[in-house]
């Protein structure tokens, strides 16, 4: 008999401690969580509190986290000015073409670093990784030279055209978007491809119809990266595009709400509130997609 | 019906400077079910994968149905080829997966429909036939799996380990359901396996690989009674065969074996006259199953010696007791019936049945 009770105390007090670890460990991560909600939540609540405000309230010293007299007159400017508009349309068609061009390249190139073992596969794989570490501050003004030459060359009109940055960005993305997917085929097991080739497949075959579905987490995640890296950029169309019909947000928020050492505060905040909306809401709907992507290979063999 | 079967002539496997498989001669006939069996790197799954086109030939050449298949890839050599993980298609139902195939050779609808529906039925995966592989459970992948392999309709099935992944019970299952299997589709099997047991139980033929070479081919019976080397004699049966150290003496007229100082045994005549060419110098071996070193009884059959010896280790397996005991530092190993009286530690008078012995050369492990 007391044995028995022995026996019964030992794992009950264990499994007491184990969930009091648990519970402190969810304190402290649940502490954490909030500090760092906190601190990355405060500028947008800012941007949300200034946008809706007008300009003489935002230059009268009333209290900055308060809206008195709420108005959405920003929003109804910036939606109804044609320039702004124009900036939208350049960076959604520059962000989906780059986007398509980046898949169209990154999934082939990493189909084959992962999976066709080819004379200095490896290295190339190292290799496309590097580029992605050269910072785009480097390398805009080679990047400009080249797109000099080229247009003198060819006759065809590259800088100052906003469609000159869907043939930059890719630099960007690409490398990362391979690397990434690289890495997310090497972890779909060798006999699904061994089994598709017995069953008939070629290797495009194989790519389309079992790599590409099985790997579509994956995918989605390099798709948002690509979106967000050539929705967000703004050094490269700083550098490439100056007319105004052909900038793209981010530079034509900063280059025409600000004249001289005039903010228009409540349109800036605004016009950034709205051109964070599409990666917010493509975030929203994928993210458990991106998730599964950022954690590929941890679970599954 | 095509002929579908397979020959292997000198077929080398090189990587860089090693060699994995040696030049391995094999002809397997059309319906033979044939299991290649032995330890891990012994080149069974190598071989398999030549078979397959998954892996080229570095040497020789490989043929199914007389033709040479050297240079033909995996899909138009027409075999289909199970894997040790199932190696399903994680996104497509089981339909889809077993379809998979036909379909990207454009069969047309009502025939791909008939094939998937007559193999679930023979793997008895009818109500599955709409599930993704992750809804089911090993055995049910193994035999989606199969499924895939039997609607190509293929001259040669290649299996590579494909039980290895289940638990002990499932697997002695589905042992018996790719038997069934086999024996009604007939087609051409190459089965590659680590487990013995596998091996005998389902190959017509079995092929014993060791460093890259073929040890022994036979039926399992032949293996199991007439080894050839060591290896195989070690390697089949279970628990394994003893190996103990002897020599051949000559003793009245009579030729003796020596195992101990203590122990010697007059050979039957049948061994004797077999055996009696040999040199008395050299190093020998005895290899005795445990089964024939039994608990001595009133009635010895001839050929059948006593000796006392002292157990260490007993280990009742229920229908039979294992026996475990020292003969000059060498363990071995007996089977003796449970009501034998065998104790831990205890002496016991044990009768060793030379009719079944082998000899071996100890240098060689050739068995004489």
């Amino acid at each position: 008999m007391s044995t028995l009770v022995i026996d019964k105390a030992g794992p009950t007090r264990k499994l007491g401690s184990m969930s009091r670890d648990r519970t402190w460990a969810l304190r402290w991560s649940y502490f954490f969580l909030v500090l760092f909600a906190i601190f990355f939540l405060t500028p947008p609540a800012y941007m949300l509190i200034t946008s809706l405000k007008s300009s003489a309230e935002i230059s009268a010293a009333t209290n900055p986290w308060w809206v008195y007299h709420p108005t959405l007159s920003n929003y109804v400017e910036l939606l109804t000015s044609n320039q702004f508009l124009r900036f939208f349309f350049n960076s959604s068609m520059i962000s989906i073409i780059v986007v398509i061009v980046t898949m169209l390249i990154s999934i082939p190139a990493a189909f084959a670093l992962a999976r066709m073992k080819f004379w200095g596969s490896t290295t190339l794989a190292t290799g496309v990784f590097l580029t992605y570490l050269i910072p785009d501050s480097l390398l805009f003004i080679p990047l400009f030279k080249m797109l000099a030459v080229i247009q003198e060359f060819t006759g065809i009109t590259l800088l100052n055209r906003w469609y000159v940055l869907v043939f930059i960005y890719p630099t960007l993305t690409v490398p990362f978007c391979t690397w990434i997917m690289i890495g997310y085929f090497a972890s779909i097991p060798k006999e699904l491809d061994e089994a598709a080739i017995i069953d008939g497949a070629s290797w495009l075959q194989t790519l389309l119809r079992i790599f590409i579905p099985v790997a579509l987490p994956g995918l989605i995640a390099a798709t948002i990266f690509a979106f967000t890296v050539s929705w967000a950029q703004f050094l490269y169309p700083l550098v490439f595009t100056t007319s105004i019909d052909q900038l793209v947000l981010p530079v034509g928020i900063t280059t025409t709400l600000i004249k001289g050492d005039v903010f228009n505060w409540g349109q800036i905040m605004t016009g950034a509130l709205l051109g964070a909306a599409p990666p917010l809401v493509i975030y929203a709907f994928l993210m458990d997609y991106y998730i599964a992507g950022l954690t590929a290979g941890a679970t599954k063999g | 019906m095509l002929m579908a079967d397979v020959a292997l002539r000198k077929v080398v496997k090189r990587y860089d400077d090693v060699e994995a498989v040696r030049g391995i001669d094999l002809d397997i006939a059309d319906h033979e079910f044939i299991v290649l069996v032995g330890p891990s790197g012994c080149g069974k799954s190598t071989t398999l994968r030549m078979i397959a086109g998954l892996e080229d030939i570095s040497d020789g050449d490989i043929m199914i149905g007389g033709d040479v298949v050297n240079d033909v890839p995996p899909k138009d050599r027409d075999i289909a080829m199970v894997f040790q993980n199932y190696a399903l298609y994680p996104h497509m139902t089981v339909a889809e997966n077993m379809s998979f195939g036909l379909r990207l050779k454009h069969y047309p609808k009502a025939e791909i429909n008939a094939r998937v529906t007559e193999a679930a039925r023979l793997l008895d995966i009818t109500d599955l036939i709409n599930r993704k592989p992750k809804q089911l459970s090993g055995g049910q992948r193994q035999r989606v799996a199969m499924g895939r392999a039997i609607v190509r309709n293929p001259k040669v099935f290649l299996f590579d380990e494909p039980l290895s992944n289940l638990d002990a019970k499932l697997r002695v299952q589905m042992r018996i359901e790719i038997k069934k299997v086999h024996q009604k589709v007939r087609t051409t099997t190459v089965y590659v396996t680590h487990d013995q047991v596998e091996a005998m139980t389902l190959a017509d033929r079995v092929v014993v690989m060791n460093k890259g070479r073929i040890e022994q081919i036979g039926t399992p019976n032949e293996l199991y009674h007439k080894p050839a080397t060591r290896f195989v004699a070690g390697f089949i049966g279970s628990p394994a065969m003893n190996f103990i150290p002897c020599r051949l003496e000559d003793s009245g007229g009579k030729l003796n074996i020596r195992l101990t100082d203590r122990i010697s045994f007059p050979l039957p005549p049948a061994r004797a006259a077999r055996y009696n060419a040999l040199p008395r110098t050299d190093r020998l071996q005895l290899g005795i199953r445990p089964e024939h070193l039994t608990e001595s009884n009133a009635h010895l059959e001839a050929g059948v010696e006593t000796f006392d010896t002292v157990l260490d280790v007993t280990e009742p397996m229920g229908m039979e007791t294992l026996v475990y005991f020292g003969l000059e530092g060498t363990p071995v190993c007996g089977r003796v019936n449970p009501n034998a009286g065998a104790k831990d530690g205890a002496p016991m008078r044990l009768a060793m049945d030379l009719n079944n012995m082998h000899l071996l050369n100890e240098e060689t492990g050739v068995v004489l």
